[in-house]
């Protein structure tokens, strides 16, 4: 055997091992976590190797228990998932709405500073939450925003701006000039063209922008920490997970359950996402 | 070309053209400067002042002109014994946690390059660790470890028989490797794992558009000179990864240094996890010192402020750019 049939040999066996290896790492995790959620605690503790339930021990408790309210002795997610709506949605609706205006200003308009804006918008994406976690922890005590959603919702949006105008600049900025030159002729104004010609064209990177900062907010530990941890109210979902399990020690089942409740909503956007992406990519405007 | 013939068309509205894009700017660049840019820059203000928790609840206002200037945030800071060995272990989860993923990452890459049998349901499986919401991924890390009830210490028992192994709390375990026994961080070593699980599809992803990119017909040619499989990978694909290889470790470098949530949410800290970020959470809410806890954020801002600049000098000398 030469070294080329061997490396051959060698390559293809090593290919197959690691696409099991793949599969395991990333797919294991994800069966166990709904496995366990459907499982009697009583089981699990019992015979910790086997983490799935037998045919007929599968049980929804743990997902009734996510699922009732505080009041009536249960997590109160339904409350966790509501403050974590509120604060995604107002924070999405926000950085889209600057990101569009900004964006089509930075990549699509000629002025003065141009180059000083995209630079500014290029740094400012680099640098990462954290380092305004002490002044806006200062600035929102100070306020009386702390806590509140409103003041979560302002640091979100100091959090999402960066990538929304980051992304929305270089996609309109890839939109032929011509279209707008074109709406111009026909006495559009600058605003129109935003609204009915821009906007629907760059409705893929508009979903795009939209589901990547609604999963990162849905998804946001520290600010939630910092800002909402006094109230219990006012929980978001991830805070609500980690400070059940720290205060309460909740069982593995009940926690695994709240675990697919959370990830739900991120596979369903992803899900729409596609089919958005693919729609919008399908009726865009420009035929080269 | 395009360029040529927008600017002959657009010099008749150029003006309005200016204060347009102002107007629509405003929002953003107040945001922004704000929001973000005068608050980090603040940090340098909050770093030099005498400022407790307490004082803050008073609604005593942080004015940088009537500041009082002190330097006992960075002599507290800086002068505990683990000062230095918090910003080395910081470097060492850094550099392993971005590098490993990198590397992980190009493997992934290499594998998936080629169609194979049932590709399109593995390439979804691989977004799964980045997908999945942090806090699910972290507690299916604690749940599958835990050393009570745990699934992974439960089969190490049956297989081997080993005694519970706190794999998220215990500071060190023993290795021996022909004849020789050192001890291995544990804790440190699991949520570096965690990083590299969590963040190779993100590398996949980059290396893998990159790896589609390269021209067909250069393999092709070392194919027919008789190259082997290991020798094209060296001289053909590699030199052609490079860059990316180089952004993406940069990237993922910049956001482990400032890594906070998944280690706190793993470990807490404890079992010798504490990094940068976390210590500065303590500082701010544990001892209710902002000012501490912004010198320390300046450790952050320093080697990221280095590492934008390399990211900077990459990006424009190769086209590789982001």
């Amino acid at each position: 055997m030469n070294r080329s049939a061997f490396e051959d040999t060698f390559f293809r066996l090593f290919k197959v091992a690691s696409i099991i290896g793949f599969v395991i790492v990333t797919g294991f995790p994800l069966l166990y976590m709904i496995a366990l959620s459907f499982k009697p605690i009583s089981s699990l503790l019992l015979n910790p190797a086997n983490p799935f339930p037998a045919p007929d021990e599968i049980t929804i408790a743990s997902y009734r228990q996510v699922l009732t309210p505080l009041s009536q002795g249960g997590a109160g997610f339904l409350g966790f998932m509501a403050n974590s709506l509120i604060l995604t949605s107002a924070t999405v609706a926000v950085v889209i709405v600057l990101g569009v205006l900004g964006g089509y200003a930075a990549g699509r308009l000629r002025f003065r500073g141009r180059g000083a804006i995209n630079f500014l918008i290029i740094v400012v994406y680099l640098f990462p939450g954290i380092l305004i976690a002490v002044p806006m922890f200062i600035i929102l005590t100070q306020a009386g925003l702390r806590p509140s959603l409103t003041g979560a919702v302002i640091v979100y949006v100091a959090i999402a701006l960066p990538l929304s105008l980051f992304v929305l600049r270089n996609y309109l900025e890839s939109i032929p000039n011509e279209i707008d030159d074109a709406a111009l002729v026909d006495g559009a104004s600058r605003l129109q063209i935003v609204r009915f010609i821009t906007v629907p064209l760059a409705m893929p990177a508009i979903a795009a922008v939209a589901i990547y900062v609604f999963v990162a907010i849905w998804d946001e530990f520290l600010f939630a920490l910092l800002i909402l941890v006094e109230r219990r109210d006012l929980w978001t979902v991830t805070l609500g997970i980690q400070q059940l399990n720290d205060l309460n020690g909740s069982p593995e089942t009940v926690l695994m359950a709240g675990c697919v409740v959370i990830t739900l909503p991120v596979v369903l956007a992803f899900v729409f996402a596609q089919r958005f992406l693919v729609d919008g990519l399908a009726s865009g405007g420009v035929k080269e | 070309m395009r360029q040529c013939s927008h600017n002959n068309g657009s010099v008749t509205i150029a003006r309005p053209d200016e204060r347009l894009a102002l107007a629509l700017l405003a929002p953003a660049i107040f945001a922004m400067t704000f929001l973000i840019v005068l608050p980090i820059g603040w940090n340098l203000a909050i770093a030099v002042q005498r400022v407790t928790l307490m004082s803050l609840r008073d609604g005593n206002l942080l004015n940088p002109f009537e500041m009082e200037f002190t330097l006992r945030n960075f002599t507290r800071v800086m002068g505990r014994n683990d000062f230095w060995p918090l910003v080395l272990r910081t470097f060492v989860y850094a550099t392993l946690g971005a590098g490993l993923a990198t590397l992980v990452g190009l493997w992934a890459a290499l594998v998936m390059h080629r169609p194979f049998f049932g590709r399109s349901i593995v390439r979804g499986l691989l977004f799964v660790p980045y997908v999945v919401p942090l806090i699910a991924a972290t507690f299916l890390w604690r749940t599958i470890l835990a050393p009570q009830y745990g699934t992974v210490n439960a089969w190490l028992g049956v297989l081997f028989g080993t005694s519970r192994i706190d794999f998220l709390g215990a500071r060190s375990f023993d290795v021996e490797i022909f004849g020789f026994s050192f001890a291995l961080p544990m804790a440190l070593t699991m949520v570096i794992l965690f990083e590299v699980w969590r963040y190779f599809p993100f590398a996949y992803l980059f290396i893998l558009a990159r790896l589609q990119a390269v021209p067909k017909s250069l393999e092709e040619a070392a194919i027919l000179d008789g190259a082997t499989i290991s020798q094209r990978f060296r001289y053909v694909i590699a030199p052609e990864l490079k860059g990316v290889l180089l952004l993406v470790f940069l990237i993922r470098f910049m956001s482990s240094f400032n890594e906070f949530s998944n280690i706190y949410l793993l470990t807490g800290g404890s079992g010798g996890t504490e990094v940068v970020s976390v210590q500065m959470y303590q500082w701010l809410v544990g001892r209710g010192d902002p000012g501490a806890a912004a010198a320390l954020s300046l450790v952050l801002a320093a080697v990221l402020a280095v590492t934008i600049t390399l990211y900077f000098q990459l990006a424009m000398r190769g086209r590789t750019a982001l």
